[in-house]
């Protein structure tokens, strides 16, 4: 290790102690950044020897992670980033660990406008890519570029071996991958499909069905290695394998889906990867019970419109009362004007409670969509209330660690 | 009045609809609802020909793949220029104000003609992207008289819009870009009014949703919708406020 690598992870470690030991948090984000500003280089000289995955997308890349991590382990010592620490930092977090077994494969979540960065310092043996769509329109690309920064990542001589598994059910997604490089394409579905009517090659409409297919240039849905029937995984070679995740809705079947295949391409036995990606029961907090033992109101966490649009399927199952929680910080997106394409008529009928710093806008959305709603601003009131009906809390981001962190202290 | 339910169009919902704009459709239905006249909303995905007799369309924002999609499909069949030339009211959002113009920049920045329904065109300037919340003072003799309160929303844009003779500001700036030429904001011409608001621009401009339904349907009762004050409340204090505390966004060009 050279001096500025030592002095890099000595100064990192120390950041990330004293963050901790002060109550500030993980101190991930602290501790790596200040790593990478001593050696730029840190992540790629700490990811040498370390066999990596790369899994990225706009939704679901955390529970994702944590369920290959899990099937990964089955193979050795295997770490990952979590507390979506998900930019080059967080990883660099990870890799200056103290007792990193030397050998330890990382599976790491990664920001979407990321992933040529690590690409290219990690060389991934396996690039795992979920969706793309819509999400913090004020300060992240629109999905196309992201799309093609991806194709640039996968297309550098640092990704040469690098065996991709992506969602062919994303046309987005499939624009992504470049043609040479070799590709499990698993059906894990599209619930969204509204940032995908315009093909990517040639901006022609996309006809969908079952599948999909551009009435332009007729690229269609790649053949599949593995897809997804009711709650079964097959694949190409005959085998069915019923996934029974820990966390719930269609969406979470869609990351299991992705997860195993993963693993399976690593190495693992598909049913051994089934049962280790089933013992996933909350993520950061995501899908924890919201109340304790004995109640059946869970915290959600939904970011943008094809993440509220499964939150609600899920929240339909019971149709509990429900707290919404609803910022528009940096991670949120500063423009909530996509509140509009989530339909949230669908609430209409439940006791609904409106929390947050920008409750404002979803009560004006909740207004429009018929749905009468309480606004109780102060987050803890809020959540008395939530708690007194048994409730499912819904937050965006930011407000989601505000949550967790008022149910903790309650 | 017209005697069967106002008709809104809302156009290419699937390309121009990244910006939750289709909210608007929303809005004009709900607060037509409110009054006792009835409305219905004619989503025109891509691929179908825009209907003539709609008494409103609605275009919103988009991505630059699917505005220049957009434009193909809007102009097949001209359906959205007849109505507009025979009166029928427009509102137009972001890449739906730019579509309307007289060109702006597609795909990669390449120069494109747009439908020519506004005396507008958008162009590349090299500042960089608008993003942000927009106030402005909305410009009474563009908008027949009609005193409007202040406009807010959020903008999000890459392109600036210069005004022709033939179209009217819709607005002064008073904190964002807007159109980034003479502090200028949106742009009326005729019974067509465009804008870079998102918010969606009618869920926060409740007076502008109204005054384009006064053009189809004629004297409307006031409404109160108290969520609607308070968010228009908190949008235009906070976003003084930060004005006051520096100009995040630059003037643009």
């Amino acid at each position: 290790m050279s001096l500025r690598l030592r002095a890099a992870v000595t100064v990192g470690r120390a950041a990330r102690a004293l963050s901790r030991a002060t109550g500030r948090g993980g101190g991930n984000v602290v501790g790596g950044h200040l790593a990478l500003a001593i050696e730029p280089r840190a992540l790629e000289l700490l990811a040498r020897g370390h066999p990596s995955v790369v899994v990225s997308g706009t939704n679901g890349k955390t529970t994702t992670t944590r369920m290959l991590l899990r099937a990964a382990e089955l193979l050795g010592p295997a770490v990952c980033n979590t507390d979506g620490a998900n930019l080059p930092r967080g990883l660099v977090s990870v890799l200056m660990d103290r007792d990193l077994d030397p050998r330890a494969r990382l599976v790491a979540e990664v920001d979407e406008r990321w992933v040529p960065s690590v690409i290219g310092d990690c060389r991934p043996g396996l690039v795992v890519l979920l969706n793309l769509s819509r999400d913090q329109l004020d300060r992240m690309e629109e999905v196309r570029t992201t799309a093609a920064r991806w194709r640039d990542g996968l297309s550098a001589s640092a990704a040469a071996s690098t065996v991709v598994v992506a969602n062919a059910d994303d046309p987005i997604v499939a624009a992504a991958v470049p043609e040479d490089r070799t590709v499990v394409w698993v059906g894990a579905g599209l619930r969204w499909r509204d940032d995908a009517a315009a093909c990517p090659w040639c901006a022609s409409r996309i006809a969908w069905d079952d599948s999909w297919r551009c009435s332009g240039c007729g690229r269609a849905r790649p053949a599949l290695d593995w897809w997804l029937e009711g709650d079964e995984l097959a694949g190409r070679d005959g085998t069915r394998t019923r996934l029974t995740p820990a966390v719930p809705g269609r969406h979470n079947l869609a990351n299991a889906a992705m997860a195993v295949a993963a693993a399976v391409r690593l190495g693992v036995a598909t049913d051994a990867a089934a049962a280790a990606v089933a013992t996933v029961e909350e993520v950061a907090g995501r899908y924890q019970a919201a109340w304790g033992p004995g109640h059946g109101g869970r915290v959600y966490l939904a970011k943008n419109p094809a993440g509220w649009t499964e939150t609600l399927d899920v929240l339909d199952e019971e149709r509990r009362p429900v707290v919404l929680a609803f910022n528009a910080n940096g991670p949120d997106g500063r423009d909530p004007s996509w509140l509009y394409d989530v339909a949230f008529e669908r609430l209409a009928g439940r006791r609904v409670t409106v929390t947050g710093e920008r409750a404002a806008d979803l009560a004006v959305r909740l207004r429009y969509a018929g749905v009468d709603h309480d606004v109780i601003v102060p987050l803890a009131a809020a959540l008395e209330r939530g708690r007194a009906q048994d409730a499912d809390v819904v937050a965006s981001y930011t407000a989601f660690g505000q949550v967790r962190k008022a149910l903790a202290r309650a | 009045m017209p005697d069967s339910a106002v008709r809104i169009a809302l156009l290419a919902p699937d390309l121009l609809g990244t910006y939750g704009d289709a909210g608007n459709a929303i809005v004009l239905e709900r607060r037509l609802a409110w009054r006792g006249i009835g409305a219905e909303v004619v989503p025109v995905a891509t691929g179908t020909s825009v209907p003539e007799s709609c008494d409103l369309y609605l275009l919103g924002g988009g991505e630059d793949a699917q505005q220049t999609l957009a434009l193909t499909e809007l102009a097949a069949g001209g359906g959205l220029t007849r109505a507009a030339e025979r009166g029928a009211v427009v509102l137009a959002v972001c890449a739906g104000y730019q579509i309307l113009g007289r060109r702006f920049p597609g795909v990669g920045g390449a120069d494109t003609a747009g439908l020519d329904l506004l005396d507008v065109e958008s162009v590349r300037t090299g500042a960089h992207r608008a993003v942000g919340e927009l106030l402005a003072e909305p410009i009474a003799s563009s908008l027949g008289g009609v005193e409007l309160g202040t406009l807010t929303g959020f903008e999000n844009h890459g392109a600036r819009t210069r005004l022709g003779p033939e179209a009217r500001p819709l607005a002064a700036v008073s904190v964002g870009i807007g159109n980034g030429f003479e502090r200028l904001e949106g742009a009326v011409q005729g019974r067509i009014v465009a804008t870079y608001l998102h918010g969606p621009a009618l869920a926060r401009n409740p007076a502008l949703a109204d005054l384009l339904l006064r053009w189809v349907v004629g004297p409307l009762r006031e409404l109160d919708v108290a969520e609607v004050e308070r968010l228009r409340g908190e949008r235009i204090s906070s976003a003084r406020a930060r004005t006051r505390r520096g100009r995040r966004w630059p003037r643009g060009a």
